[in-house]
């Protein structure tokens, strides 16, 4: 690899280890509110991955400037106002886009997980790494973002990417796929409840893989300080 | 008009000065001093809020006519799906009338109709309305309706009724919505002017009915608001030619 030690454990931190959603439990607002289909998923994954990779840099940019006493206010300053601008901007000039995204962009403000990063992450680190962290922190998100409506659109409706090319473009049609022709439709999943229900199984998943990969990898003797410190 | 070399030399120096100062006073030691203090924290806050009230109300200046713009097409696009191009050949986005409708329960005290005229003549018009009691919300629609009243077309712009029960108003998934094209409240008697559960012409969702029920309510009484005004729109060419 070409990434340095402390760049692949960001890498790794964001995809997988501290995972917005699986490992930190944040950003469930948005991510239950719009993940009925893949499409709508993958719409609001690239919008947030866009606004964190820039509030971090933004953030981390002017770190020294501020002061902890008023970080917060400064944050959400910061944070809003580059969502109202990525929100006018993409009326203007992306404005197809704009119709399929709109409502996605505003809810941005609400996703703590951002306001997480900021102080978490880029108001301590280097601008660069505060990029990477963002972007794949994102990253991460948008990938459990697109698996969550992709799970929840094939059990309500049996399709995977329904209306992509409206998002995307008309190139990207073959993303359409029926999975289950003539599907009856289980209209649970796409109500809010479903999607709990399918976050549920989705986190679990994630836990029974990880403790696979625990069992598997380091000595039970190594490995048994280092967890019960971090459950603590 | 030439500039003294001694005067650019001076201007020269106080820049770099200036941006030495700034460099020294931008250390990460010099601004871990400030920060403690109240009158560093208030001006910084006080800075971040300006910067950002400064680039945004850019921004917004900016691209204020583009959006308006944008927000046209989307209009014109769907004035087209409901008022048949062969109907008009005036710019119906310029042609409007503003008629009160607080009493039609259609979302708004004023509505704005858009007249479709040919040579003058008005051959149709069009506007929006809204089911304000939809099963989780407003329905937003569009309706074009041909002088006699007779419904051109009815198009649902947006709505937020549950997926894949009550958003069979859309076009894109179902035809239910078509079925109101040449109807009209002389062809339909108001009992008819239902769902078919009410004992209506028109058919409901299976597992949904209150959306198309209400839809269809809000369809008639938007009937209503342009009969109520009929004479008045449709002589609506006599009068702004009078003007000219």
């Amino acid at each position: 690899m070409f990434l340095s030690e402390s760049f692949r454990k960001i890498a790794s931190d964001g995809l997988w280890n501290n995972n917005i959603v699986f490992g930190q439990n944040l950003a469930l607002c948005p991510l239950l509110a719009v993940t009925g289909t893949a499409t709508n998923g993958l719409g609001m994954g690239l919008a947030t991955l866009v606004v964190i990779t820039a509030s971090n840099g933004l953030i981390s940019l002017t770190r020294h400037l501020i002061p902890s006493e008023i970080r917060i206010p400064i944050f959400v300053l910061l944070i809003a106002a580059l969502v109202t601008l990525v929100d006018i901007l993409m009326n203007a000039w992306a404005h197809e886009l704009y119709k399929v995204l709109g409502l996605f962009i505003a809810l941005i403000v609400t996703n703590c997980a951002l306001l997480g990063r900021a102080e978490a992450f880029a108001s301590k680190q280097p601008v660069k790494e505060a990029l990477w962290d963002g972007f794949m922190m994102g990253l991460g998100f948008l990938l459990v973002l697109v698996a969550l409506g992709a799970a929840r659109e094939i059990s309500a409706a049996g399709t995977v990417f329904a209306n992509a090319s409206l998002l995307l473009g008309e190139s990207f049609r073959f993303l359409e796929v029926t999975v289950i022709p003539n599907y009856k439709g289980f209209l649970l999943m796409a109500l809010p409840p479903g999607g709990f229900i399918m976050l549920g199984f989705l986190i679990v998943g994630k836990r029974l893989i990880d403790q696979k990969l625990a069992t598997r990898k380091v000595p039970v003797t190594v490995l048994t300080p280092v967890i019960v410190e971090e459950e603590l | 008009m030439k500039i003294n070399p001694a005067t650019t030399q001076l201007i020269q120096d106080q820049a770099a000065n200036y941006l030495e100062w700034l460099k020294r006073w931008l250390e990460p030691a010099n601004l871990a001093r400030l920060r403690p203090k109240l009158e560093f924290q208030t001006g910084i806050l006080a800075g971040f809020a300006l910067l950002a009230s400064v680039l945004l109300g850019v921004t917004n200046f900016s691209t204020e006519g583009t959006i308006q713009r944008r927000l046209d097409e989307d209009l014109i696009k769907s004035l087209e799906e409901v008022v048949p191009a062969g109907l008009h050949d005036n710019d119906m986005l310029q042609d409007t009338l503003t008629i009160p409708s607080a009493e039609y329960n259609i979302g708004a005290n004023e509505t704005i109709v858009y007249l479709a005229k040919k040579s003058g003549k008005v051959t149709a018009v069009c506007y929006k309305f809204i089911a304000p009691d939809g099963y989780s919300g407003a329905i937003n629609m569009i309706m074009g309706v041909d002088r006699d009243g007779n419904i051109l077309g009815v198009r649902v712009l947006n709505h937020k009724e549950t997926p894949g029960l009550g958003d069979k108003i859309e076009v894109a998934k179902s035809d239910w919505i078509l079925k109101f094209v040449g109807r009209s409240l002389d062809n339909l008697t108001p009992a008819q002017w239902a769902v078919k559960k009410d004992g209506g012409e028109f058919d409901q969702f299976a597992g949904a009915t209150i959306t198309p029920r209400k839809s269809v309510q809000a369809i008639y009484r938007s009937l209503q608001l342009f009969k109520a005004h009929q004479e008045q729109l449709i002589n609506q060419a006599l009068t702004s030619k009078a003007e000219q």
